[in-house]
């Protein structure tokens, strides 16, 4: 089960019927909420909450979500997951793009948003020592670090899972869908374009040409597999 | 007696009978090769006849296609015909009146001096015979007297051409079948006077004393000189014995012909400036319309590729320019209703999206309210529980009703997007299968794959074909009468099929287009177990014609339905058919029984919808799925866009781009497609509309 210390969420959302339910349900799951409302006051609260994850709407007054999740991302690693009504391509794409780990549309079930919380937090539970190589790359699971030539590259824990999955099986090539379950924890098939765009992403940051990747290469027609190493 | 049988046969006589149908007799077939068809390729004939007709027409297509597509060249073709006609009629008419004027001065003249020469010539015979006469031995020696004749002759020839040096030349001949002797040929200067005389001529004057007349050439005695055309003018008279001989009198023409080609010359000179001439005005004139007109049709075609800020460039006053300001008010207003369009679609979509925004965020609170009350209805009394069961469960008809709702809205207002990369179809279909598993527990039947050895590629979006197959899936178990159901999946040319087979209520007639109308149900008093918003199918639809693909229908009475999607198999290429028949082949109809489950006899004829789908099925009962065909198979019954079956109508020749080429290209076409024609109510319409192409 969950520690409690592992469960401060902070709630940026500027309806305040909305903001405490979503407090009545995690609390009612163990989780300690804090709450924000407004874009501009979303930086310093984070700050100062200190916390394990972020639910982030994307419909924000002041600054926008996507602002927010902007600013947030360039100093921390910490997963956000994002609220969003829209679930239009474009809305979803320039969310996931500014950062944000994993997206969850209105109207959700608790127990979807509860799982899917869950599921984003459950990764830094299992610090097992192990080296893996792709490509170029020296991949630390339990320093968390991810090298080249000694010189480490900063990963969020998510886009880390993403590399780590892939490189854990180098032979095999997978499929949207299996990367879903395996890194973002999906039972049942949900949108891929959460892999597209996190793959995009992760090239960003680990190949030397995004255009020309060779650590996460893509198989047409199926999905991704890591390059040679 | 076997169904197929029954279906099969009066199909083949229908085949057979198509052409006869419309223009039966044979008479007909010239009116219908002059109607066009000896350049349109309409021809009917022999094969060898059509061969030839082929080879003949080949070269000139590209001339023909050009004659059609432009009218300048065909004006100026005309002008350049018609004013030819008109130069050489009037050159003609030119040429003889010249000519006639020219030979009447020379006949005239000829004609007198011809007379004064015979009467010459009579004259000297008559004092010769009187002269030789008064020495008295005339009977003496016969071979003095011809001796004499022979000179007398050759002096009278001497004599009469010392007259017209070069103006004209004499020649006797001598009369009736004797040869040589006194009488024999001679001729003034080098003349041949054997060719140069016509032999008509000297028939004629053999049976006559007055002169005659006719044209000649003069040949020469010697080879060098060209043959002159000639006036010959001769009369029969009688030498110093009294014996016949012909005396001609032939004067060149060579004078008159040249002036007479000087004329014409000049003539055909003038003739083809004017003609050269004329043409060029033409060009020139038909160039000052079509210019202005091509210019139109350019920037016409430019509009209607959306550049809509093209107009034309408008000059002067005259009815170009009208044509212009026309032109140019019209792609005005075009410009302004399609602007206004894009307003308002554009605002549909902010619309929806705010609508989306706002309603989905108070629905999210709602609903979470609903389900945490839900969670502790077991602290509840009975009718509050109650009451929280209900709330929670409506609330998701709730959610998905408006979900769809935005869904049907966004392909509305033209805002979805199709993300299309190659997925394997089997995969999807396994993910609905397994999705739709419990319900089809609880239903009691069973969801059978069939086709799934191989891949099935597709370039397509997974997320909306999903959404579309398990709309089917979960319709078909839920209609299904705890039956089987079985998805088919196939792939053949440049299309994949996926067919969702049941073995349920069906359809009735006319359902099978309806199934698709938003919130349409089958059977309005029906209870509805299940929750379906009664949008999904139209949004499925939706879904297939996005992807460039048909969504249809089939179903008969208490014999199940058979939703059969197909999507081309790279994004942008076109339709021509489906790898599976709309009609499943287990079909009432394909297995000989009408509707109440008895054989079928020969008259059993409704039209109704398996009847109507069934006349199609023939065509791809030879097909087996997923046989490596190369060529396409189309399937005539299915249309692009359409949602359902849709039977030939009298006007479907325009709506059934695929048809007749489907039916020529291959032999499961040609068999299959007069299935429709065997149907006597149907077979003219449809041949119609086949000959109306």
């Amino acid at each position: 089960m969950m520690s409690f210390m592992k469960g401060r969420v902070l709630v940026v959302d500027d309806d305040t019927a909305l903001a405490e339910m979503l407090g009545i349900v995690l609390r009612g799951e163990g989780f300690e909420p804090s709450f924000v409302a407004d874009g501009d006051k979303a930086l310093a609260a984070f700050r100062e909450a200190k916390p394990d994850l972020v639910l982030l709407d994307l419909m924000l007054p002041g600054r926008d979500g996507i602002e927010v999740c902007r600013l947030i991302r360039a100093e921390s690693g910490v997963p956000i997951v994002m609220l969003t009504a829209k679930s239009d391509t474009v809305d979803v794409v320039v969310g996931l793009e500014s950062g944000a780990d994993d997206y969850i549309v209105k109207p959700f079930k608790p127990k979807e948003l509860v799982a899917r919380i869950r599921a984003r937090l459950r990764r830094s539970e299992e610090p097992a020592p192990e080296q893996l190589a792709i490509g170029d790359l020296v991949i630390d699971v339990a320093g968390h670090s991810v090298k080249r030539d000694g010189q480490s590259i900063a990963l969020t824990p998510l886009e880390f899972d993403l590399l780590v999955a892939l490189a854990r099986k180098p032979w095999q090539v997978f499929t949207r869908e299996v990367l879903l379950e395996q890194v973002w924890g999906y039972r049942h098939a949900a949108d891929t374009r959460l892999v597209n765009v996190h793959v995009q992403r992760l090239r960003s940051k680990v190949e030397k040409d995004p255009e020309r990747p060779e650590i996460v290469v893509t198989v047409r027609g199926v999905g991704y597999k890591a390059g040679p190493s | 007696m076997s169904g197929d049988s029954a279906a099969s046969a009066p199909g083949r006589s229908g085949s057979r009978a198509e052409r006869p149908v419309g223009r039966g007799s044979a008479g007909s077939r010239w009116g219908r090769l002059f109607e066009g068809g000896l350049l349109q390729g309409g021809v009917q004939g022999s094969p060898v006849l059509r061969l030839l007709l082929r080879w003949v027409r080949r070269p000139l297509l590209p001339v023909m296609r050009l004659w059609r597509r432009n009218i300048q060249l065909r004006v100026v073709a005309t002008t350049l015909l018609m004013s030819l006609g008109v130069v050489l009629l009037l050159g003609f008419v030119v040429i003889g009146q010249v000519r006639n004027g020219l030979l009447d001065a020379k006949v005239k003249a000829s004609q007198s001096q011809a007379t004064g020469g015979f009467a010459v010539a009579k004259q000297r015979a008559d004092e010769a015979a009187t002269g030789s006469g008064t020495t008295g031995d005339t009977t003496a020696t016969g071979t003095r007297t011809s001796q004499n004749v022979v000179e007398w002759m050759n002096e009278l020839v001497d004599s009469l051409s010392s007259g017209g040096q070069g103006a004209f030349d004499v020649v006797t001949l001598p009369a009736g079948q004797e040869s040589g002797g006194a009488r024999g040929p001679r001729a003034s200067g080098d003349v041949d006077p054997n060719i140069s005389v016509p032999q008509d001529l000297r028939d004629r004057l053999e049976h006559s004393t007055t002169a005659a007349q006719s044209y000649t050439r003069i040949v020469s005695q010697h080879n060098d000189q060209e043959p002159q055309p000639a006036l010959v003018i001769g009369k029969q008279v009688n030498d110093p014995n009294g014996d016949p001989y012909q005396l001609y009198y032939l004067f060149p023409l060579t004078q008159e012909e040249k002036s007479l080609s000087l004329v014409k010359t000049t003539l055909a000179t003038a003739g083809l400036f004017v003609v050269v001439l004329l043409g060029a005005i033409a060009w020139l004139v038909v160039r000052q319309v079509v210019t202005p007109v091509r210019m139109a049709a350019g920037i016409a075609e430019r509009l209607s590729a959306g550049r809509l800020q093209e107009r034309m460039k408008v000059t002067g006053e005259d009815d170009i320019a009208r044509l212009g300001e026309a032109f140019n008010k019209m792609a005005q207003n075009l410009q302004l209703k399609i602007q206004q369009l894009e307003d308002l679609s554009r605002m549909q979509r902010r619309f929806v999206s705010d609508v989306s925004h706002e309603l989905r965020t108070p629905l999210t609170t709602v609903r979470m309210a609903a389900d945490v009350i839900h969670e502790a209805r077991e602290d509840f009394d009975p009718v509050t529980a109650r009451s929280a069961e209900l709330l929670a469960d409506q609330l998701d008809r709730f959610e998905s009703l408006l979900a769809d709702l935005l869904e049907i809205s966004r392909f509305d207002a033209g805002a979805a997007a199709l993300e299309a990369e190659p997925i394997d179809l089997r995969e999807v279909v396994r993910r609905v299968v397994s999705g739709a598993e419990p319900l089809a527990e609880r239903k009691g039947s069973q969801v059978r794959v069939v086709g799934d050895q191989q891949p099935v590629v597709a370039e397509a979006d997974a997320r909306r074909v999903e959404r579309v197959l398990r709309n089917l899936v979960v319709n078909a178990v839920e209609h299904g009468d705890g039956k089987d159901v079985v998805v088919q999946l196939a792939s053949a040319g440049g299309a994949v099929a996926i067919a969702v087979r049941d073995y349920g209520v069906g359809l009735k007639p006319g359902e099978a287009t309806r199934v698709f109308s938003r919130f349409w149900r089958a059977d309005p008093a029906r209870a509805r177990t299940t929750g379906g918003t009664g949008l999904g199918l139209s949004i499925a639809l939706e879904d297939a014609r996005l992807h460039g693909g048909w969504l249809q229908a089939w179903g008969e009475p208490g014999g199940g339905s058979q939703f059969r999607l197909t999507l081309p198999r790279t994004a942008d290429e076109p339709l021509r058919g489906s790898p599976i028949p709309l009609e499943p082949r287990d079909s009432r109809r394909n297995r000989g029984l009408n509707d109440a489950g008895l054989p079928r006899g020969t008259g059993a004829k409704s039209a109704t919808v398996p009847v109507q789908a069934g006349g199609r099925s023939g065509a791809h009962a030879s097909i087996a799925p997923r046989t490596a065909q190369v060529a396409p198979t189309a399937d005539p019954t299915a249309l692009p866009g359409n949602g359902a079956r849709v039977v030939p109508r009298p006007t479907s020749g325009a709506r059934r781009p695929d048809g007749p080429s489907a039916a020529e290209g291959t032999p499961e076409g040609r068999s299959g497609r007069p299935d429709t024609a065997a149907r006597p109510e149907d077979s003219n319409t449809s041949g119609e509309a086949f000959r109306g192409r």
